[in-house]
């Protein structure tokens, strides 16, 4: 059982400011009105610094980084 | 027939449950009826796996479906056989509170359900209060009842928690629709439901309104007894604004039952049956039900707020102005990006709807030319 880690929005705080799809285009990018379109499934390792800094640096905290089990 | 309207309402001593019509209701492979078609017994199982007697069962019939009309009929001419189904759930659940949440439109019925309920012995009708849900399309949702129960306020909520882990007071709470409750109510007196579903026969038909229909009625079956189709049907709307258009010659023979339905990747929704005329332009009737769905959002989430605005605009820009491949190619992209990505179903019960639109009325959006010479054409 390996750890992995997924990233999520709170659509309901989200407002939109984009800031997430800057810091990491590699998995979020903006749909046309502004908000975050996550890709799917785990956050590579090599992202994993850059996906805690949306989470702390998204200005409404709407973005969560959770550990999530590898299912065999 | 038997059934749910074929049973007279007569108040009957409620038979003595336990948590053992759980698995009864599993055995009969009952799915909620208000909309989402969701395993009963699994959802009374979450409740009754937390209650300490201090669960909480809200009687939904918010019924803010525009076309349909089942549960208001329901809770009109069979409201003891919706109170027996909430008592029985108060008792398998270990509930001390029951809520009727009932359209804030729908008079008859909260009436009739409120003089039913004067009728009840009173260790029954000490325990249950009555509310009025918003006349708003995701008041009847679950979260948007409960957060409407608690703070006054009918928009849904971030899941989880669910009702089940904390809904109502923060207590365990069961959601249930009134017809749902209604065939537990049967289950519990008769050992087995009559597997019926109410639904509502809507648009181009002679007779519309609510018909209870035999697991094997098909909608060519129901519409007849509804007096038939007034005129051609350019295509049946099945499960209502978050079902899906199908082709006449296909819908005739689908069978009424949420298994038959979901073979055909479809659904039965909340039970409306919409019959569009083939004199009535199917890209304008698709940016009118687009437009409602867009001012139905609760407005809480970007995409859904700001996405179905878009998708609403961008049909009512074909249906007015003629098709044009840019917007055809938005309407396709827009209905993909915005699934799953609200708190609640909204947004994917809307982009489902133009998916099919756009499937079904394929020739039609690309090909539009206005309104006007569409109509005459």
């Amino acid at each position: 059982m390996s750890k992995q880690f997924a990233l999520s929005v709170d659509r309901i705080k989200c407002d939109g400011r984009g800031l997430c799809a800057e810091l990491l285009p590699e998995l979020i990018r903006l749909d046309d009105w502004g908000y975050p379109i996550l890709a799917p499934g785990p956050v590579p390792e090599h992202l994993i610094p850059l996906a805690q800094r949306a989470v702390e640096d998204c200005p409404v905290l709407a973005i969560a980084l959770r550990r999530t089990q590898l299912k065999k | 027939m038997t059934g749910l309207l074929g049973t007279p309402d007569a108040m009957t001593p409620l038979p003595r449950v336990g948590s053992e019509i759980i698995d009864a209701i599993e055995r009969s492979r009952l799915v909620g009826r208000g909309g989402a078609g969701f395993p009963v017994a699994t959802k009374w199982r979450a409740v009754a796996q937390r209650s300490h007697g201090d669960a909480v069962i809200v009687v939904n019939g918010a019924e803010g479906e525009p076309q349909s009309k089942k549960d208001r009929v329901l809770m009109s001419e069979r409201p003891h056989l919706v109170l027996d189904g909430a008592f029985i759930a108060a008792r398998a659940l270990r509930a001390r509170h029951v809520i009727l949440y009932i359209g804030e439109r729908h008079d008859a019925a909260r009436s009739a359900m409120l003089r039913a309920l004067s009728a009840r012995p009173e260790p029954e009708r000490g325990r249950v209060t009555a509310s009025s849900a918003p006349a708003r399309y995701v008041a009847g949702a679950e979260a948007a009842a409960v957060h409407f129960l608690n703070e006054g306020i009918a928009t849904p909520t971030n899941v989880p928690p669910y009702p089940f882990e904390r809904g109502v007071g923060g207590a365990p709470t069961l959601v249930q629709n009134v017809e749902t409750l209604a065939h537990v109510a049967l289950l519990a007196r008769t050992g087995h439901t009559p597997q019926t579903a109410l639904v509502t026969l809507a648009g181009a038909v002679k007779r519309p309104g609510v018909l209870e229909v035999e697991p094997h009625t098909t909608i060519g079956d129901a519409v007849q007894r509804g007096g038939g189709a007034t005129e051609a049907p350019r295509a049946i709307l099945v499960g209502g604004y978050f079902g899906s258009w199908v082709e006449p010659e296909q819908a005739w023979n689908l069978e009424l039952n949420p298994d038959s339905l979901r073979r055909n990747g479809l659904g039965l929704g909340c039970g409306v049956i919409g019959l569009l005329p083939a004199s009535r332009c199917p890209v304008c009737e698709t940016a009118g039900i687009m437009r409602y769905l867009a001012g139905e959002s609760s407005a809480q989430c970007g995409p859904c707020f700001f996405g179905l605005r878009a998708l609403a605009d961008a049909c009512t820009r074909v249906a007015e102005r003629g098709s044009n491949p840019e917007d055809l190619k938005r309407l396709q992209r827009w209905a993909i990006d915005v699934r799953g990505r609200g708190a609640c179903r909204h947004p994917d019960g809307a982009v489902m709807f133009l998916s099919s639109s756009l499937q079904v009325f394929g020739q039609e959006f690309a090909s539009h030319r206005s309104h006007h010479v569409s109509r005459t054409a």
